[in-house]
């Protein structure tokens, strides 16, 4: 038998709201120590989708232009986002804002529900995302572990969700991996992404494990020691991750089992 | 200035304008390039296409945005 190498495998693609992707890693654009970093990093991951926000700014900072100027030239996918919004009323408005100088109907939508963790209100983002999908926007839904609130969320049009894996910025990988595969195995049909919380490639191998499509992180690269350095670490552990969950992992087993054979072992049971 | 002077704030910043000017001509005024911004008004979002029609009231909270970093 021939085992087909990776590298003559078809192209494992993956389709968002009817666009089709190579790279499983989304990536966020803040907190990266220079924009020179930010630039060589969100290339090394290989990401094509990249998120963004909007602010208040001066015309003295020059209306975020420097900025976006940057971002436009590695021609990426963005996806803006909705952060620190507390209410339905303020994400909706502040998508509206951002589908028209972003030029996108895609859309992470954040509701805060409380400040200490920054645990997404599940209620008012259900709320915001059925009145944004009438409005035409393509939501990218930031939730909990919920797999109710992730069905509630399916059932008013989201065709992707994006469960946490922890809170924002903690980094301390997959609290729940029990609810994260309920989820997985009660929604086979939407893609998933684990979105907050991963700290390590180890995370992301994890999540690609337990089957989810994708990653959104941003702090794990950008605060990394060596951000271009970790962004590769971070593109070869989801391609990994993806990988085994392709391939399928062993079962576990309660006993040892020798994977050396014991049949021929020699000066057993001599006599 | 022509007409009644109204305060507004503007990014929390307080200003003052015409009753009777339009956004679009407030937006140079106060130095932003309408394309490159996004605008809420009492948090009601305001496509540029009604820029030159929109015209402030006192008191109105004018929230202009721009592309920032995002995570």
């Amino acid at each position: 038998m021939k085992i087909p190498a990776t590298d003559t495998m078809p192209p494992d693609t993956w389709t968002l709201y009817g666009q089709t992707f190579n790279s499983r890693l989304l990536i966020g654009s803040a907190l990266y120590p220079s924009p020179a970093i930010m630039r060589d990093a969100i290339t090394e991951s290989g990401a094509e989708i990249v998120t963004v926000s909007l602010r208040r700014q001066s015309p003295e900072q020059g209306g975020g232009e420097s900025f976006w100027r940057q971002l436009k030239e590695l021609k990426k996918t963005m996806l803006p986002n909705t952060a620190g919004c507390h209410s339905v009323k303020e994400a909706v408005t502040l998508a509206q804002m951002s589908r028209e100088l972003f030029e996108t109907d895609w859309l992470k939508l954040e509701v805060v529900g409380d400040d200490y963790n920054l645990q997404p209100d599940p209620l008012a983002t259900v709320a915001a995302a059925a009145q944004l999908i009438k409005l035409g926007f393509k939501v990218f839904p930031y939730c909990t572990d919920d797999l109710v609130i992730c069905q509630r969320l399916r059932d008013v049009g989201c065709q992707v969700l994006m469960p946490w894996g922890s809170p924002i910025g903690t980094g301390r990988g997959l609290m729940n991996p029990y609810n994260l595969q309920a989820i997985r195995d009660r929604i086979p049909e939407l893609p998933l992404i684990v979105d907050a919380g991963i700290g390590k490639p180890s995370h992301a191998v994890q999540a690609l494990e337990l089957g989810y499509d994708g990653i959104l992180l941003n702090t794990a690269i950008a605060q990394a020691g060596n951000p271009v350095l970790m962004a590769s670490a971070f593109k070869r552990a989801i391609e990994a991750g993806r990988q085994a969950a392709l391939a399928g992992a062993m079962p576990e087993r309660q006993t040892a089992s020798p994977s050396t054979p014991t049949l021929g072992m020699p000066f057993w049971h001599q006599q | 200035m022509t007409g009644l002077i109204i305060t507004v704030s503007v990014n929390n910043e307080s200003k003052e304008c015409s009753l009777d000017q339009p956004l679009a001509q407030l937006l140079t005024i106060w130095g932003f390039e309408a394309g490159k911004v996004a605008i809420a008004v009492n948090q009601n979002f305001v496509p540029r296409s009604q820029y030159k029609s929109c015209c402030l009231e006192h008191g109105d909270k004018v929230d202009v945005l721009a592309p920032v970093q995002g995570g």
